[in-house]
C-alpha cells in the first residue's frame, strides 16, 4: 500500500508538473526574469501546491503517525545554518542557468529531452559528490 | 504556451498544476508520512539503506511515468532548453550539490516545507528564489549567455 502510493504520489506529481507549465526551461527562466517580459504564472504553481499542502500538513504535525501507520517523519529543525543557506544559494544559481530544478528535470528526462538528461545525470553525480565529501569529512 | 503569451489560461493551468502538486504532497504526508521532496528522494537512492530503497524508486517510477500517461490524454506541452550542453553539465552539478547542502529542493522546501510554516525551508526557498533571479538577470541582461 505505502510503495504504491509512493506510485501514485509521483505520477500526480509529475502530472501537476507537465500541466503547470514547470516542465519548460524557457518558462521557468521567463518566471526568473523579473528584468524581462516577467510571466507571473508560476508563482500560481506555488501558491495551489501551498494552498492545499496548508490544509494537509496542518492535520500531519498533529499526529504522530500517518493514517497508514507510519511515524510522521517530519524535520524538527529550525536553525538556518550554513549548509542551508549556501545551498540554497548554490541551487538557485543553478536553476537559473538551466531552467531546471530537480522534479522537472527527471520529469522531462524520462519523456525524452537528451538535454535534461544530461542535466540529470550531472545532478545525480553533484549528489553523490557531497555524499562523498561529507563522508570524507567524519 | 508560449512564455510570453499571459493569457488567462497560463494562470488557470498553473494553478491547476499547482493544486494537483498540493494534492500528491498531501497523500504523501498523510499516508507515508513523507515528505515529497525530490531531491531528497533522489539523494537517498544514491545513500540511503538498501531496506529504505524501494519507495523511492516507485516514486521515482510514477514521475517518469507522468509524460506517457499524459500523453493518453493530450499532446506534451512544447519545451525549449535555451542552455547548451556545458551549461547544462554546471548547472546540474550546483543544483546537485546545492540541494544537498540544503536538504531540499523546490518541492521539498517550496511546496511542502513551507506548507507545514518551517523557518528554514521559508529561508531556502527566499534564497533560491532570489540567487535564480539574479542568475537570470546576469545572464540575459548583463552577458547575454
Amino acid at each position: 500500500m505505502l510503495n504504491l502510493n509512493a506510485f501514485l504520489v509521483g505520477l500526480l506529481f509529475g502530472l501537476g508538473l507537465i500541466i503547470s507549465g514547470m516542465t519548460d526551461p524557457s518558462k521557468v527562466i521567463g518566471f526568473l526574469d523579473l528584468a524581462g517580459t516577467w510571466d507571473p504564472s508560476l508563482a500560481f504553481v506555488m501558491g495551489g501546491a501551498i494552498l492545499v499542502g496548508a490544509g494537509a500538513f496542518t492535520v500531519a504535525k498533529k499526529r504522530q503517525r500517518s493514517l497508514l501507520g507510519e511515524p510522521m517523519q517530519l524535520s524538527s529543525a529550525t536553525e538556518l545554518d550554513k549548509g542551508l543557506l549556501i545551498g540554497s544559494l548554490v541551487f538557485g544559481i543553478g536553476w537559473g542557468l538551466s531552467g531546471f530544478c530537480p522534479g522537472p528535470a527527471v520529469v522531462s528526462a524520462a519523456a525524452g529531452q537528451p538535454k535534461a538528461l544530461v542535466f540529470v545525470v550531472s545532478m545525480l553525480a553533484g549528489m553523490a559528490l557531497f555524499g562523498m565529501i561529507e563522508r570524507r569529512g567524519k | 504556451m508560449n512564455p510570453s503569451d499571459f493569457t488567462h489560461s497560463a494562470y488557470i493551468a498553473g494553478l491547476c498544476g499547482g493544486l494537483l502538486i498540493g494534492i500528491a504532497a498531501a497523500m504523501f504526508v498523510l499516508l507515508n508520512g513523507r515528505i515529497a521532496g525530490i531531491s531528497g528522494i533522489l539523494a537517498g537512492l544514491i545513500q540511503a539503506d538498501k531496506g529504505d530503497k524501494l519507495w523511492r524508486v516507485l516514486f521515482l517510477l510514477g514521475l517518469a511515468a507522468s509524460p506517457f500517461v499524459y500523453r493518453f490524454a493530450f499532446d506534451m506541452p512544447t519545451v525549449t532548453i535555451e542552455a547548451g550542453t556545458g551549461q547544462l553539465v554546471i548547472a546540474g552539478l550546483l543544483v546537485g550539490l546545492g540541494t544537498s547542502y540544503a536538504s531540499g529542493c523546490t518541492s521539498g522546501h517550496g511546496v511542502c516545507g513551507i506548507s507545514r510554516g518551517s523557518i528554514r525551508s521559508i529561508a531556502a526557498t527566499l534564497t533560491f528564489m532570489t540567487a535564480g533571479f539574479i542568475t537570470v538577470y546576469l545572464t540575459h541582461h548583463l552577458i547575454g549567455l
